[in-house]
């Protein structure tokens, strides 16, 4: 049975994409997926060949042919979602438009159109794309500037790096996923055998990570919890672990504030892959994440749910 | 009377599928007349959410008045039971083993969803 | 004004500058916590919300003795909210997005619409602030229409500053619709760099007027401010890589009241957003 490791935050830029690429190369022969479509970076750490291109279409738009519109606008009295645009002041020929960033594709304007003017063409929000890298298969993707249904194209990834990790016998999927605890960042923790949350020492990292956690609790899902650059702020990093096991939730290890994480970046590697003092601290985390899968008895939080 | 049975293959000697919402296929066998057909849930397997409603309408309206799988998620258990279609839950290998069982009495009709909603 | 911080990455420093440019900004100003998935600039403003509204969507609740199971409503549903056989439907509240449609093709009047909870709206007075917080509930999805209910509780004659979430997709979509100008923060990494393409082809796809800030400068290297140069965008401020800053912000401090330097940095920098407006005009309504 595959294991799926969701690496998660709540607050952005605690460190999440750089724990996840040197996770990914620990492990060794995972399958990582990127489920932070809408600002996916790993593929900057771990140099993918890309192997397959897959258009993602989700959903539907509204589009108003002009010229069978006769300006009623009845469309826009129905549209929910503020997505119908009146025709401009003065215009020769005045007709309706729809704006495609506020349309969610719900069909009441077609359905309401007395002269169906208005069609629902599917639309393409971006693609997913499988590739090779140093330390096994990636899953990736890319969602069109602006786009929706992130939650969706986080779905389509994650199956697919099960799919490949089931087919080709590799026991783990490493998932880097977004941060907030919206559709993406559901779409990429239920149903998970793990999740690892990266915070950081600060009040804004406390108050999401809290949040965070009952997401997990909410979704049945087991969570450990890595305070990143800990010792920025000693003593919150403290309050957070106490916090955290008073939950019932394992301490899986902390990070160290490192300026070389970024030095890493630059050079596009993983900071385990560098000299860097955090790296042995990742590799500690690694260490307790591993024992913990190995041992699923006892492992991560009794959640007396 | 018609069964659903979720797989991943193309006739009886194939797996059951262990999950239902996001199975590839169905194998929908009819036990008067003896004979199956395939269809198809791929256009489900990328949904976010709302997977095993899909794929529960999907069989309801082939006629399936039984549904044999590994596990039923909360929104597609009511949906079936709405629909009047049983819900089984089996760990046989294949469609066919299940099928025997089926046939055999073996199989208890599940009284409601055996794991949590997933959207993945 | 009308003025949205954002970023593809997150962490970027958005609700830093955010808060801090609230607090020099002279005068009254609504700061829109519009990160309703992480809202944190109440941590950095304190006191006690002195209104707080729970906001929901409506969704579909079915009179059986009305409806004839014709179906009809769960064939429109584009989100399978709504399902029927013959019989009843059956709604599925987490799934519906509040578009009204089935109670619209209903034939029988056997839908009427009552509203789910999504979260809720707090509004907080500190000192010359208003500030006005979405916070999403735990296990719902769909955080635009909770955005939406924070910029609803805006004033029009009072300039607004709007925080908003990580990323490019609809949430942050939701965030910048209608802003005057799109301040975007990043930082000088491949990270940083990658993440402020995305933003910024989302908000030349809105058609908004833009400028960049750097934040942590001397931690990574220059090609943000290259790849700023290259496409035209102005840096209208780099903030230092400061560990006084990153110590005040850990704690909840703002950043001018921690190192009283920064604050001539952000009168400057809304100075350059005023300019910035103006060179670019009233952004194009949409």
């Amino acid at each position: 049975m595959t294991r799926e490791l969701v690496v998660i935050s709540g607050k952005g830029g605690t460190g999440k994409t750089s724990v996840a690429a040197s996770l990914a190369v620990l492990a060794g022969n995972a399958v990582v997926a990127d489920c932070d479509v809408d600002a996916a970076d790993l593929h900057l750490v771990l140099a993918p060949v890309v192997r397959r291109r897959h258009e993602f279409r989700a959903g539907r738009q509204a589009v108003v042919r002009p010229a069978a519109c006769r300006g009623c606008g009845l469309c826009l009295a129905h549209c929910r979602f503020g997505a119908v645009l009146p025709p401009a002041a003065g215009a020769p020929a005045p007709a309706y438009a729809v704006d495609p960033l506020a349309c969610e594709g719900c069909g009441v304007c077609a359905r309401t159109c007395p002269t169906g003017a208005i069609d629902l063409p599917e639309r393409v929000c971006g693609e997913w794309m499988v590739s090779d890298t140093r330390c096994g298969p990636l899953v990736h993707a890319r969602l069109a500037a602006a786009a929706e249904n992130s939650g969706k194209l986080v779905s389509i990834v994650r199956g697919e790096a099960r799919r490949i990790a089931a087919a080709s016998g590799r026991p783990l999927v490493i998932v880097d996923g977004p941060p907030g605890i919206g559709c993406p960042v559901i779409a990429s923790v239920t149903g998970a055998s793990q999740l690892l949350v990266v915070t950081e020492p600060t009040v804004s990292g406390e108050h999401d990570l809290a949040r965070v956690l009952s997401l997990a609790r909410h979704f049945g899902v087991p969570a450990a919890v890595c305070v990143n650059k800990w010792d920025l702020n000693p003593d919150l990093s403290e309050r957070i672990e106490a916090d955290a096991r008073a939950r019932g939730v394992a301490l899986a290890g902390r990070v160290r504030y490192d300026r070389e994480v970024t030095r890493a970046q630059i050079a596009a590697r993983a900071v385990v892959e560098t000299g860097a003092p955090a790296g042995e601290d990742i590799r500690r985390l690694w260490a307790v994440l591993a024992s913990a899968a190995a041992a699923p008895d006892q492992s991560f939080q009794k959640d007396e749910v | 009377m018609k069964i659903a049975f979720t797989t991943s293959g193309d006739g009886p000697d194939a797996p059951l599928d262990s999950r239902f919402g996001r199975a590839p296929k169905f194998l929908v066998y009819d036990l008067d007349g003896d004979a199956w057909q395939m269809l198809d849930n791929a256009q489900n397997l990328g949904a976010a959410q709302g997977a095993g409603i899909q794929a529960a309408e999907t069989v309801v309206r082939a006629g399936a008045r039984a549904v044999v799988t590994g596990h039923c998620g909360p929104k597609a258990f009511r949906v079936l039971a709405a629909a009047g279609v049983t819900v089984y839950n089996s760990a046989a290998p294949t469609v066919a083993t299940a099928l025997a069982d089926f046939r055999a009495g073996r199989l208890a009709p599940a009284r409601g969803a055996d794991v949590e909603g997933h959207w993945a | 004004m009308n003025l949205a911080i954002a970023s593809g990455k997150g962490g970027t420093g958005k609700t830093t500058l955010a808060v801090n440019l609230a607090r020099v900004i002279g005068g009254p100003v609504q700061l829109l916590d519009c990160d309703v998935e992480a809202p944190n600039a109440h941590l950095f403003l304190g006191g006690p919300a002195r209104e707080r509204r729970v906001i929901g969507i409506p969704v579909p609740e079915v009179d059986p003795h009305r409806c004839d199971g014709c179906g009809e409503c769960g064939r429109f549903c584009a989100w399978h909210a709504i399902v029927s056989f013959g019989t009843t439907p059956l709604v599925f509240p987490e799934l519906c997005h509040g578009c009204g449609g089935c109670a619209l093709v209903c034939p029988r009047g056997a839908i009427r619409e009552t509203e789910r909870r999504i979260g809720e709206v707090e509004i907080r007075q500190v000192d010359h602030i208003t500030l006005v917080t979405g916070r999403l509930d735990v296990g719902v999805a769909a955080a635009p229409p909770l955005v939406a209910a924070v910029k609803a509780a805006r004033r029009e004659d009072v300039p607004a500053i709007l925080d908003a979430p990580p990323g490019t997709s609809c949430p942050v979509v939701a965030t910048l619709r209608g802003a005057d100008a799109v301040l975007l923060v990043a930082e000088p990494t491949p990270f940083g760099l990658h993440d402020l393409e995305l933003a910024v082809a989302t908000v030349r796809e809105m058609g908004l007027a833009l400028g960049v800030v750097v934040n942590r400068m001397g931690s990574g290297d220059d090609r943000v401010q290259r790849w700023c140069a290259g496409e035209g965008l102005p840096v209208l401020l780099e903030i230092p890589d400061d560990l006084r800053v990153a110590q005040a912000y850990s704690r909840g401090e703002l950043m001018v009241d921690a190192v009283p330097a920064y604050r001539p940095l952000l009168t400057g920098l809304l100075a350059r957003i005023a300019d910035l407006t103006r060179a670019t005009g009233t952004v194009r309504a949409r």
